[in-house]
């Protein structure tokens, strides 16, 4: 069992430190009779470079400057500085909103978004200008996944401050949303991490009590793990050390939400603390479905035309990654997590899973 | 100014016909009446250089069936009145007038105002009842009908009155069958029309339910009258030469040429009749019938006669047709154009335009067109009018104007001769002369008005664009200054200020 030094209140801090910052930019702009202005980096494809280094996708060294003196950014600009403001009073106040609740809150204030889309896209501006995730300033998307183990955390939203709790006590798991988001880890015996793609699977670990039979914490992505989910992993990697295995269905999607756990997406180039690097994709594997003789679909066109995209894609230069990618157009099938149980349903967890983990340890 | 009278032509053939002259219908005859008699007085006033003061009254006398009714209709003017001797002929003999000579106004066939009378006269048989005075110490007054078969007056009644306070001016009133309340919109656009082509002119006008309707004059400046002129060689045809030839005391042709036309001098009469092959000495009444024909048409194809002058015409000018508008219209924007004086077949002619946007301009989805010729507006069958054409074979977009605005275009054609298409003087006919004129003036004014245009626009972006800055700056301000934790919100006035490209007017 360890102990874990708390990191949350420290990020809240820098978070509002930093709108504080943009504030006095601003406002020392306009008070020196100037149009006031900011520069970020740009997000256009031509910007984003994958960095071996790092082992994610980053922003050059482009910059678009946006200026309330221009009549084109005028409208942009203040929804930025408006969403500033909205997001500081949020964070101060320890209250979240989803990316909806802030694209009407901004009616109230006679400058509405034309859809959700530029409110979106207005968020992502800010966190590219204080470098910030907007979990971070307690916005969130309406998407939610699940994390069940030996894990105790301890609540920093109002209400539950100092509060407690081990992610072993609901048999359904815990939501990982805004609180749990904003939790400083406590203390966990835990030696590891499994992400599994699917609901049916993650429920089938616990009632199989993998986390105990492999020590592991279970995160449940559903699907295209969404960005606090990512930030969580990232977190129990760098935080408590752990090694993270991912588990997802055998086709190149399930790859790519491997992938996008790993090293990240390109809409995120902006962000970090969002990629674990050394997490490592554990199956379902095209070599799997030759091996273990599993039940498989044949691959579509759409399945193929996506491996043909990510053989080009520079995340994917890894030997295990080639490797498979080469072994899919071969055999040109697929197959889901739920195929093994073809061999009975604790096959997975008896058989797969250790020779899985014993494989890449 | 003395006028000429004189008889041209016996007829009732105008009885027959009176179609033609615009007493179509009970709707139409009341239009007409008002009209001819509107226009004697204002050419009667115009000829002496006097502002016209006109007053008409009509009165519902009696109904007569099927929505027609009898009504008493009075014109009264300040115009030159009529010598008394003149005035049974001049309201009670067809084609008897002053207007039978080459010279710019309004009436074109001299029958206008008997024309009335006569109508009024069949369908009422009531005597017209005349007053007039030129101004000297006697006002005259008539009671008069007409003898149609014969085409003469007879007198009823003839009154001679003590003029103390030296009134001048013409009362014509006689009774008419008709229908003032299907006509009222025709004859309400009429009056108002006039008063923009004659903004120096007081309309007044009391309609059968008592409602005043005054037209106010905007100015008293008047164009300078019209000149008599004589023919032109290039307008004249076998019948008209005829007539010349009848009435010349010229004893041989030169003399003939020079004394009668338009601009011939001795050496160009002399070069004409010798591509004619009449010799200079013929007598002129000796000429056979098929020698006046030859010499009509050699007068058509002999090129080095001069264009005819233009002295003779008294068009409007820019800023008389912009006050016309403007006193009826208060549009936001105006341009005019006089052309310079051209000719067709002998006659010379001079276009004017005019374009307004805005004010009280109806927006009825295309342009408003007025046409005016001789200073009389045209409303009836537009869409035959050589203008309207014009006007739909302009591409507006290109002068930035779209259908739903506002805008009006008035033409002005005036000319010894107007090129009406029918009797009737409603519309003008596409003489390729007149119409390329019309074009040019309308593209002129059109142009004008696209730059107004430009400038509106340009001036609704600055405006949308300071209002922008306006909305967003304080709320920049007062975010920053909430996000840095100051107290005091920048004032951000300066700032929306130095953005401003345009003065607000």
């Amino acid at each position: 069992m360890r102990k874990i030094k708390p990191s949350m209140k420290e990020r809240r801090k820098r978070v509002l430190q930093a709108l504080k910052g943009l504030g006095e930019k601003i406002y020392t702009q306009i008070e020196k009779g100037k149009f006031p202005w900011i520069e970020m980096p740009s997000r256009s494809t031509d910007n984003i470079y994958y960095d071996p280094e790092l082992r994610q996708y980053i922003l050059g060294d482009k910059k678009i400057r946006r200026s309330a003196g221009n009549i084109r950014h005028i409208a942009s600009f203040t929804k930025l500085v408006w969403t500033a403001f909205f997001v500081r009073e949020l964070t101060r106040e320890r209250k979240t909103s989803t990316l909806r609740d802030l694209y009407y809150s901004a009616q109230a204030y006679e400058m509405s978004f034309k859809d959700q889309a530029e409110s979106d896209n207005i968020i992502t501006d800010l966190e590219t200008v204080i470098g910030h995730a907007r979990e971070d300033f307690n916005v969130f998307p309406e998407e939610r996944s699940a994390v069940f183990g030996d894990l105790t955390i301890e609540y920093n939203v109002p209400g539950y401050e100092g509060k407690r709790l081990n992610l072993t006590s609901h048999p359904d798991g815990v939501m990982i949303g805004p609180a749990l988001t904003s939790a400083d880890f406590v203390r966990t015996s835990a030696d590891k991490v499994i992400a599994i793609e699917k609901g049916g699977l993650f429920t089938r670990f616990i009632e199989e009590q993998v986390y105990r039979k492999f020590n592991a914490i279970l995160v449940l992505t559903a699907g295209q793990a969404p960005r606090a989910t990512r930030a969580f992993i990232h977190r129990l990697n760098t935080e408590l050390e752990l090694p993270v295995y991912i588990f997802t269905d055998g086709d190149p999607w399930g790859m790519h939400i491997a992938m996008v756990i790993i090293s990240g997406s390109a809409n995120a180039a902006h962000l970090r603390d969002l990629t674990t690097p050394d997490a490592v994709w554990s199956g379902v594997w095209a070599t799997d479905i030759v091996n273990y003789k599993l039940p498989s679909d044949k691959l579509t066109d759409v399945d193929i035309k996506r491996l043909h995209e990510l053989a080009r894609d520079p995340r994917y230069k890894g030997e295990l990654w080639q490797r498979e990618i080469k072994t899919f157009m071969k055999i040109k099938k697929k197959a889901e997590q739920e195929a093994f149980s073809r061999y009975g349903l604790t096959y997975i967890v008896d058989e797969y899973l250790p020779a899985k983990l014993e494989g890449e340890a | 100014m003395s006028q000429i009278f004189e008889h041209i032509s016996p007829a009732d053939f105008f009885y027959r016909n009176r179609d033609i002259a615009g007493f179509s219908n009970p709707s139409r005859a009341i239009y007409s009446a008002i009209r001819e008699l509107v226009e004697n007085s204002l050419d009667a006033a115009e000829s002496i250089g006097v502002p016209p003061d006109i007053f008409i009254r009509l009165t519902r006398i009696k109904e007569s069936g099927r929505g027609v009714s009898v009504y008493e209709l009075r014109v009264q003017d300040n115009g030159t009145g009529v010598p008394s001797q003149h005035i049974p002929s001049a309201f009670g003999q067809v084609l008897f007038g002053s207007k039978y000579r080459l010279k710019q106004s309004r009436g074109t066939f001299g029958l206008g105002g008997t024309m009335a009378i006569l109508y009024g006269q069949i369908t009422t048989h009531h005597p017209a009842h005349i007053i007039s005075s030129t101004g000297d110490s006697r006002i005259y007054e008539y009671r008069l009908s007409i003898d149609i078969r014969r085409n003469r007056p007879i007198i009823l009644q003839r009154k001679s009155l003590d003029n103390d306070h030296k009134w001048r001016g013409t009362i014509v009133e006689f009774r008419l069958e008709g229908d003032y309340f299907r006509a009222m919109p025709k004859v309400l656009e009429y009056l108002k029309q006039t008063a923009v082509v004659n903004p120096y002119a007081n309309i007044t006008f009391i309609d059968p339910r008592g409602r005043l309707y005054m037209f106010t004059r905007a100015t008293t400046s008047m164009p300078p009258p019209p000149k008599e002129t004589k023919p032109h060689p290039y307008g004249v045809d076998v019948e008209m030469m005829q007539r010349l030839i009848q009435s010349t005391d010229a004893r041989d042709m030169l003399t003939f040429m020079v004394e009668t036309f338009h601009r011939v001098g001795k050496s160009i009469a002399k070069n004409f009749l010798k591509f004619a092959g009449i010799s200079p000495k013929r007598d002129p009444k000796k000429l056979r019938p098929d020698e006046v024909v030859h010499l009509v048409q050699k007068m058509k194809t002999f090129d080095e006669f001069l264009p005819p002058d233009a002295s003779c015409l008294s068009p409007l000018g820019e800023e008389l047709l912009k006050a016309g508008i403007i006193k009826e219209y208060q549009p936001e924007f105006i341009a005019a154009i006089q052309r310079k004086p051209s000719t067709y077949s002998g006659h010379p002619f001079i276009v004017e335009a005019a374009i307004a946007y805005g004010g009280n301009i109806p927006r009825k989805g295309d342009i408003v067109l007025f046409r005016f010729a001789n200073r009389i507006p045209l409303l009836y069958d537009e869409a035959s009018d050589v203008s309207w054409k014009i006007i739909k074979s302009i591409n507006w977009r290109r002068y930035k104007a779209t259908p739903d605005m506002p805008i009006a275009i008035a033409v002005h054609v005036c000319s010894t001769k107007i090129p009406y298409k029918t009797v009737g003087k409603e519309f003008i006919a596409d003489r390729p002369e007149v119409s390329r004129e019309i074009l040019f003036a309308i593209r002129y004014v059109a142009r004008k008005l696209q730059k107004f245009l430009t400038r509106v626009e340009y001036k609704q972006k600055e405006l949308r664009r300071l209002n922008i800055f306006a909305k967003y700056l304080p709320k920049i301000a007062r975010f920053s200054t909430d996000l840095a934790e100051k107290k005091r919100t920048p004032n951000v006035d300066k700032l929306i200020r130095s953005v401003k490209r345009i003065e607000e007017d």
